[in-house]
């Protein structure tokens, strides 16, 4: 069986890559694509490690098959930064100590960014129901959390120049 | 194992009639798990998101239609669906993490025929109907009659669910939901409940319909404890024998979830939670606003 070709658009370039059917889109990122910023934990939803976006909803890239991307629009961690300007969630994450071994970075930068993006200002409750779907077996949480309600202030006065919200 | 993205109801029908090993997805979140858990390999995996109808969630003359692609997000965050329906709407907002509310749907959670689907009873209890698209003609039938039991469906093969159905509620008439986890987020049910109900102008049970999930094979309405309730002013007595009789209908598994003895528990109180806080809300609900 002839692989499939697949045209999208990844962190704002246009992206092609080939892939088989059954073939995951998280699997299709690394190995076909390249990008291997987003982890696998679990392979099964459960753990968030592989959370991207896909035409603006966050989803675990391991429970989509990799044609699923046909003409879509994928961010993933390594679209964050801005050439070597990190983002406010990555710079808060450093500052706070907000990662351990960092398999789980990845999903909780990209959960938290899809997060401020809808509501900029959460409480810290409200962070911790959106993250839910992000373990994490290193940090406790509280630091991730942290981090998280920082870059959200830093992002209320300084926002990012040329963010696409 | 091939892919397929229809356009429409009738281009899916005609991919499945020339393949008999095909199985439809929707957000693919039990079904790419099964994969992964030793479960064959279909020949060809047909998607419906790209069908406009199965991904439709729109009110019009009375009537909810809820495609059965749709991501149960959309369920969650429609401030009138919740106004109408708080209990259905609570249950979507509990699958599973954010990541998952994007891509589930109500088709997929029905037709993976979990005794624990989350958004089931609330459907059962607000008489939702699903429409199936099929070769010979679509036909309409309630979502009671579509698990025949863990892991299997009335539906035959070739056919898929289109959109569920779901009548606006009259006034004084209200829903509730609650599942019992032994975390506040991402698990299964180890017992789930949901309730109806419609009170009369003097604040009586006109009608009750209560379900219990993940405590037998299918979900399980409790006639005898909605009969109870019928016509009377809820109180504490009538409430425990709708406990007494939510705990006798039940027909649970022991598992690492639960004890039969625990489920049968556990489906009592939840059914006399249900009751108390659907009454509550059809109280607040005095006319459709």
């Amino acid at each position: 069986m002839s692989r499939l070709h697949i045209e999208c658009e990844i962190n704002g370039d246009d992206a092609e890559f080939l892939c088989d059917t059954d073939e995951s889109l998280l699997d299709a990122l690394r190995d076909e694509v390249g990008l291997t910023g987003t982890k696998e934990g679990c392979g099964t939803g459960d753990c968030g490690a592989c959370s991207i976006i896909l035409n603006g909803n966050l989803i675990c890239a391991c429970l989509a098959f990799a044609p699923e991307a046909q003409g879509g629009v994928i961010e993933t961690v390594e679209g964050m930064a801005d050439g070597d300007q990190l983002h406010p969630l990555q710079t808060a994450f450093l500052e706070h100590a907000a990662l351990q071994c960092g398999i789980c970075t990845p999903g909780v930068l990209i959960t938290s960014k899809s997060l401020l993006e809808r509501n900029p200002d959460p409480t810290e409750t409200e962070v911790r129901y959106a993250i839910a779907g992000n373990l994490c077996r290193c940090t406790g949480y509280d630091k991730i959390v942290k981090a998280i309600l920082v870059a959200a202030q830093e992002m209320k006065q300084n926002p990012i120049k040329g963010a696409r919200s | 194992m091939d892919y397929s993205l229809p356009q429409s109801v009738d281009e899916a029908l005609s991919i499945l009639n020339s393949e008999s090993n095909a199985t439809v997805f929707a957000g693919a979140t039990d079904l790419i798990p099964q994969l992964r858990g030793g479960r064959p390999e279909p020949g060809l995996i047909v998607d419906l998101k790209k069908i406009p109808s199965l991904v439709n969630l729109s009110f019009s003359n009375g009537t909810w239609s809820i495609g059965a692609a749709t991501p149960v997000v959309r369920i969650k965050n429609n401030v009138k669906l919740t106004k109408e329906f708080p209990g259905l709407s609570e249950a979507s907002g509990l699958i599973g993490s954010d990541q998952i509310q994007t891509r589930a749907s109500l088709g997929g959670n029905l037709c993976t025929a979990s005794p624990g689907a989350d958004t089931v009873p609330s459907l059962i209890v607000n008489d939702a109907l699903v429409v199936i698209a099929s070769n010979k003609g679509s036909r309409t039938i309630p979502v009671s009659d579509v698990v025949t039991g863990p892991g299997s469906i009335s539906l035959g093969v070739g056919e898929f669910i289109i959109e569920f159905i779901l009548q606006q509620s009259t006034p004084r008439t209200s829903d509730a939901y609650e599942r019992f986890i032994p975390r506040t987020e991402m698990d299964i049910a180890v017992v789930d409940a949901a309730a109806r109900i419609s009170l009369d102008e003097r604040g009586n049970c006109k009608e009750a319909k209560i379900a219990i999930g993940a405590a037998a094979p299918t979900v399980i309405r409790v006639p005898a404890a909605e009969r109870i309730l019928q016509g009377k002013k809820i109180n504490d007595e009538l409430l425990a024998g709708v406990m007494k009789e939510a705990s006798k209908a039940c027909n649970p598994i022991n598992d690492k979830r639960g004890t039969i003895e625990y489920r049968r528990q556990v489906a009592g109180v939840l059914a006399k939670r249900v009751v108390l806080m659907a009454e509550k809300r059809a109280l607040d609900k005095k006319e459709n606003k």
